[in-house]
């Protein structure tokens, strides 16, 4: 029994593999990007709009909207990589009512990739909007006896989103799996179903931690810009 | 369960090319589009606004001229009782002054009636006392009386004043007939003699004389050539009395006409 997609090779050359889950990938991202480019073709800026087109509306600005709640002011910059974050990773969680369907998300690596790209992203943002120094600095606050802690804790969460997502969507691939072997019918479809809603609730933590984290981030050049324009009315 | 290191980074590098694909086709072209609809309907609200201000502002003009017009309305309304009520005024006026003229009218129609009445009333009495008078003088006279009026009428000829006598002489000579002595009772021939004297010594020469009876003169004589005529009679008294009063009469009906 295969508790990853990684384990199904279709073809290896040393140590490049194409296995299910960048299959699967390219899949889910030909869907999203074919998806998009075919509503996005011809929008409407008029009062009456496709139903799709409302679809895509209401999502993209419900995304903006969460990242603004979480603190960040101009969402419009961070929604390409949160936003194709949380779509990316329901879309993966969503096709698991499909027979035979294994979401990429439930392969470390992936979810180790995802987790590595929010590493990475937030010094990116960090130093994109508050500067390099200042962003190291962060490091060693409140004082400088925090800096390990600090870098434990980057590492730690990091670790902690790779593994929690991949826990939860190869936990239920693994009791659907179970429970097929047991009772075959009915109950599998209620796993499935609640697989989904775990699934989609898995996107959006994934994605509003990612948020949590680069908003801490950008928040010093946040404080800083609030204490110039404090600085400026007096 | 474990993590194959070419999977991670081929999804990694899988994951940004997505991240790239979908800021491209579905982030900035659904944001433009919501943005676009934002301003779009901004400008919409903005000119429904500015509609509303010109819709108010027309509608405030529209009630001013409302206004105006109700108060425009209202002065011609007095305007108009007013010029009724001058007008009224004149008409009364003028009816009163009708009704004055008929009155008037009717008053001097009615002053006129009364006037004729008077006058109607008085020729009446005028001719019955003429009428009484001719006739008691008839029933008095007689020869003795006819007598004592040839006396005189003789000494009415001698004391006739110079005006009368060139009137006299120049009618007396202008008449071819013989000039006429009318008495109402037949003259005795000495009578007629100390006329045609008394003539004659008037005169300065003699003439032809007709003398005739006619009763109507009452008593008295008369005497008359062409143009000219002197008379003592009753008759010419009555008659001249009769004129006298008539002309008076008629002087009075003038006067009261006026």
């Amino acid at each position: 029994m295969n508790l990853s997609p990684d384990q199904t090779i279709f073809w290896s050359y040393g140590f490049i593999t194409i296995n299910l889950t960048l299959v699967t990938t390219w899949g889910i991202m030909l869907f999203m990007v074919i998806g998009a480019r075919l509503i996005t073709r011809n929008l409407k800026v008029t009062h009456q709009i496709s139903h799709w087109q409302c679809i895509l509306e209401m999502t993209v600005t419900g995304i903006n909207e969460q990242i603004r709640e979480i603190g960040l002011d101009d969402p419009e910059e961070y929604i390409g990589f949160i936003g194709t974050l949380f779509l990316f990773i329901a879309m993966c969680n969503f096709w698991i009512v499909l027979p035979w369907y294994e979401p990429p998300t439930g392969s470390l690596s992936t979810t180790a990739a995802l987790a590595i790209a929010v590493f990475l992203a937030v010094p990116f943002f960090g130093i994109q909007k508050s500067g390099f120094l200042a962003y190291l600095k962060t490091y060693v606050k409140p004082t400088f006896i925090m800096l390990p802690f600090n870098i434990i804790s980057e590492i730690s969460r990091t670790l902690a989103l790779a593994i929690r997502l991949f826990g939860n969507i190869m936990s239920g691939g693994m009791i659907v799996a179970i429970l097929l072997s047991i009772s075959p019918l009915f109950l599998p479809i209620v796993m499935k179903a609640l697989g989904l809603l775990t699934g989609m609730v898995q996107a959006y933590i994934f994605s509003i931690l990612a948020t949590v984290y680069i908003a801490s981030a950008v928040q010093e050049s946040n404080k800083k810009k609030n204490l110039s324009t404090q600085k400026s009315t007096n | 369960m474990e993590i194959n290191w070419f999977t991670v980074i081929a999804q990694i590098i899988n994951f940004l090319v997505l991240v790239w694909l979908m800021k491209k086709y579905l982030y900035k072209p659904v944001l433009d589009a919501v943005d676009e609809r934002e301003k779009k309907i901004a400008a919409e609200l903005a000119e429904a606004i500015s509609n509303m201000v010109e819709a108010k502002k027309k509608q405030d003009e529209f009630q001013q001229k409302n206004e105006e017009f109700d108060k425009q309305k209202q002065q011609l309304m007095a305007q108009a009782a007013s010029d009724a009520g001058v007008e009224k005024q004149k008409m009364l006026d003028s009816a009163k002054v009708e009704a004055e003229v008929v009155k008037q009218k009717l008053e001097d129609a009615s002053k006129q009636q009364q006037a004729d009445l008077n006058d109607l009333v008085l020729q009446k009495t005028q001719q019955q006392v003429f009428s009484i008078t001719r006739k008691a003088l008839a029933e008095l006279a007689s020869a003795n009386l006819e007598e004592q009026s040839v006396q005189v009428f003789i000494g009415k000829i001698m004391a006739i004043n110079e005006n009368d006598k060139k009137q006299f002489i120049a009618a007396f000579h202008s008449d071819l007939n013989p000039v006429s002595v009318k008495s109402a009772f037949d003259l005795s021939e000495k009578e007629q003699k100390s006329i045609t004297k008394a003539i004659a010594d008037v005169l300065g020469e003699d003439g032809k004389y007709e003398f005739k009876t006619d009763p109507k003169i009452i008593g008295g004589v008369e005497l008359s050539t062409k143009g000219y005529k002197l008379a003592w009679s009753f008759s010419a008294y009555i008659n001249s009395l009769e004129q006298s009063i008539d002309s008076r009469m008629r002087n009075t009906d003038i006067a009261v006409k006026k």
